[in-house]
């Protein structure tokens, strides 16, 4: 079981302070969150992707890249990755050489976004948005698992022998999650490739998110990747920590009742009462945090949010403090206790390489001469080079 | 199996004070089903969605989507009922803002087919068309089956006897489309020809249909080809 914290990369006026802070200190502050994040134990950090303001992270693979030479164990995600108006040939791209970066500490996942304008910026039509982010991941899914690829589809130009570079990590594809919370065709594809299914878990009750894992874990079993409960899940989640409940209350609520997505809207109170959102002591937010796997059985990742609505950098380290001291400790032994043994690991590199290898040797491609014509020919790689 | 001579009436009053004067033409045309029903030995259940109480929850819909539990059992509410009695205060030359809100804030597939009698209250006989020609484009918008009569009532109109006539005619006219069950037929016979979205129709659309062009997609397919 995998404990992180995931943001959106939002950069909000403190609604206490009345200030906003400028996109150089929100970086810098993202920067300190996820060393942080691995500082106080806890196993992932993801990112957001956004395209226009008040957001940052337009560039996650950049920011992660940088985040993972700075820390040793913390697996560098992305929540999510947009699969519709990002051309997947470059996600292919982009994310083998953060997989190299990082020594296998990364994995991402793909999402469609809930911003309408990005489509067109990137030269994409909104009213094709799923099918986009359909077609495309089962091109991504070829370009990391093929040295060449010849393809043709409804959304991007066709290719012609292309090989995407570098080839990844040990030749082993990172970890793909699909993120999704009411599209059945997402846990479809999900289910059909093995891949992992996310379910943000934050705006609506923990039944809305029931249903399609259901359904995504019987399709999983169904295309023969395992048992159901060996499908690989995971959640979002939402906490606000202090010592006493009161507190906890008092401290965030100003930073709720004016967060740019559910402000003005519900009491925190019943917020809290109807989503997974805990605001309370480390006591109260395990206890929430256990009922997700009364709900939804053992699982694979969770992730809190805890960096969002403007909440100061020094406040947003001392939940991590609370989180990964006083709260994934309790929690890692609870549900460890509870585990049972044929459920799914967590994903991580060196799982998918002992998965796809075993004892045996692991490829690392070495591509062929320049040609003169600065390719390496049909076949790229020596290992399958037609002698 | 649903019994043949009951019915299940869901009452939405949009009416703000207590007593209202929206809840209580609400109540007298869902009374005049229900004694209609009783002359033919059938029996009509009514559910009364009184919304200012669900004014919180729906405000709260809006700008979150999020359903509060009183929202919740309205929809269950809705989900169930066989046919619905609509009654709105009228403000500023349109339904008030709460009652057109609560229905904004459905599922567009909950109430398909289902059939209404609308129903308005107003200060002033000139807000008359508001019901035929506010509400009633609402109710086809949302795909119900408008009964030929609404129920219009200015303050004046409590000392005439011809709202209770037309009360009446409304109440007829909603027992006759109850006992045609055409809600049910519909969804027997044409349920999927609407559009629906994963967990629509009050959380109760689950049902996935595999063989689509966009499920072939998902499992490795192609995309079906788009005119150009």
């Amino acid at each position: 079981m995998q404990f992180g914290i995931f943001s959106v990369s939002d950069i909000t006026r403190d609604p206490v302070s009345g200030e906003t802070p400028t996109e150089a200190e929100r970086i810098d502050a993202i920067v300190q969150i996820a060393r942080k994040t691995e500082e106080v134990g806890l196993d992932v950090f993801a990112i957001g992707e956004h395209h226009n303001p008040p957001f940052f992270s337009s560039s996650p693979t950049t920011l992660l890249a940088h985040i993972a030479a700075l820390t040793e164990r913390l697996i560098l995600t992305t929540a999510t990755t947009l699969i519709t108006t990002n051309d997947p040939v470059r996600i292919a791209e982009e994310y083998a050489m953060l997989q190299h970066l990082s020594k296998g500490r990364m994995d991402l996942m793909l999402g469609r976004g809930n911003t309408a304008p990005v489509y067109p910026w990137f030269g994409q039509d909104l009213r094709q948005g799923l099918p986009l982010a359909l077609e495309h991941y089962n091109l991504l899914h070829r370009l990391w698992r093929e040295d060449v690829v010849d393809w043709e589809g409804e959304f991007r130009t066709p290719l012609q022998g292309f090989t995407s570079t570098p080839r990844p990590l040990d030749d082993v594809p990172p970890f793909v999650w699909h993120g999704s919370i009411r599209t059945p065709e997402v846990a479809e594809q999900a289910a059909f490739y093995g891949n992992g299914f996310f379910a943000n878990h934050i705006f609506w009750p923990s039944s809305h998110s029931l249903r399609l894992i259901e359904f995504y874990r019987q399709r999983f079993a169904h295309y023969g990747h395992g048992t159901k409960k060996q499908a690989i899940v995971g959640l979002g989640g939402q906490a606000y920590i202090a010592k006493r409940s009161q507190d906890a209350y008092r401290e965030f609520r100003p930073y709720f009742d004016e967060a740019p997505v559910y402000g003005h809207g519900p009491t925190l109170e019943d917020f809290s009462t109807m989503t997974p959102l805990t605001v309370g002591s480390p006591q109260e937010v395990i206890e929430k945090t256990l009922t997700f796997h009364d709900t939804f059985g053992d699982y694979q990742r969770q992730l809190f949010l805890m960096d969002h609505a403007g909440l100061p950098l020094k406040t947003v380290l001392n939940q991590l403090d609370l989180l990964g001291e006083e709260v994934v400790p309790v929690l890692r032994k609870e549900l460890a206790s509870r585990r049972d043994p044929d459920s799914a690991d967590a994903p991580t590199h060196a799982g998918l390489v002992e998965a796809k290898y075993g004892d045996g040797p692991v490829r690392q491609p070495k591509p062929n001469a320049n040609q003169g014509d600065n390719t390496a020919g049909a076949t790229p790689y020596q290992d399958t080079s037609e002698e | 199996m649903t019994d043949p001579q009951e019915f299940r009436l869901a009452v939405v009053s949009g009416g703000t004070s207590d007593p209202s004067s929206t809840r209580m033409l609400a109540d007298r045309i869902a009374g005049r089903v229900a004694a209609l029903a009783g002359e033919r030995g059938e029996r009509v259940a009514i559910d009364v969605i009184d919304l200012r109480e669900l004014a919180s929850e729906i405000t709260t819909a809006i700008v979150s989507q999020l359903m509060g539990p009183k929202m919740t059992r309205a929809i269950e509410v809705l989900g169930a009922a066989d046919g619905l009695v609509a009654s709105a205060p009228v403000y500023k030359a349109a339904p008030s803002g709460l009652f057109s809100s609560f229905f904004h804030v459905l599922d567009n597939d909950l109430l398909i087919a289902k059939p209404v009698v609308l129903a308005a209250t107003a200060g002033t006989a000139r807000h008359a068309l508001v019901v035929d020609e506010q509400m009633r484009s609402l109710f086809a918008y949302l795909r119900t089956l408008t009964a030929p009569t609404s129920v219009f009532a200015a303050s004046e109109d409590w000392q005439d006897k011809d709202l209770g006539q037309r009360v009446d005619r409304a109440a007829v006219e909603l027992l006759l489309l109850l006992e045609s069950r055409f809600a049910d037929k519909v969804k027997d016979e044409s349920w999927k020809s609407y559009q629906h979205e994963y967990g629509s129709a009050g959380g109760t659309e689950l049902d996935i249909d595999l063989s689509t062009d966009l499920m072939r997609l998902a499992a490795g397919g192609s995309a079906p080809r788009t005119e150009q």
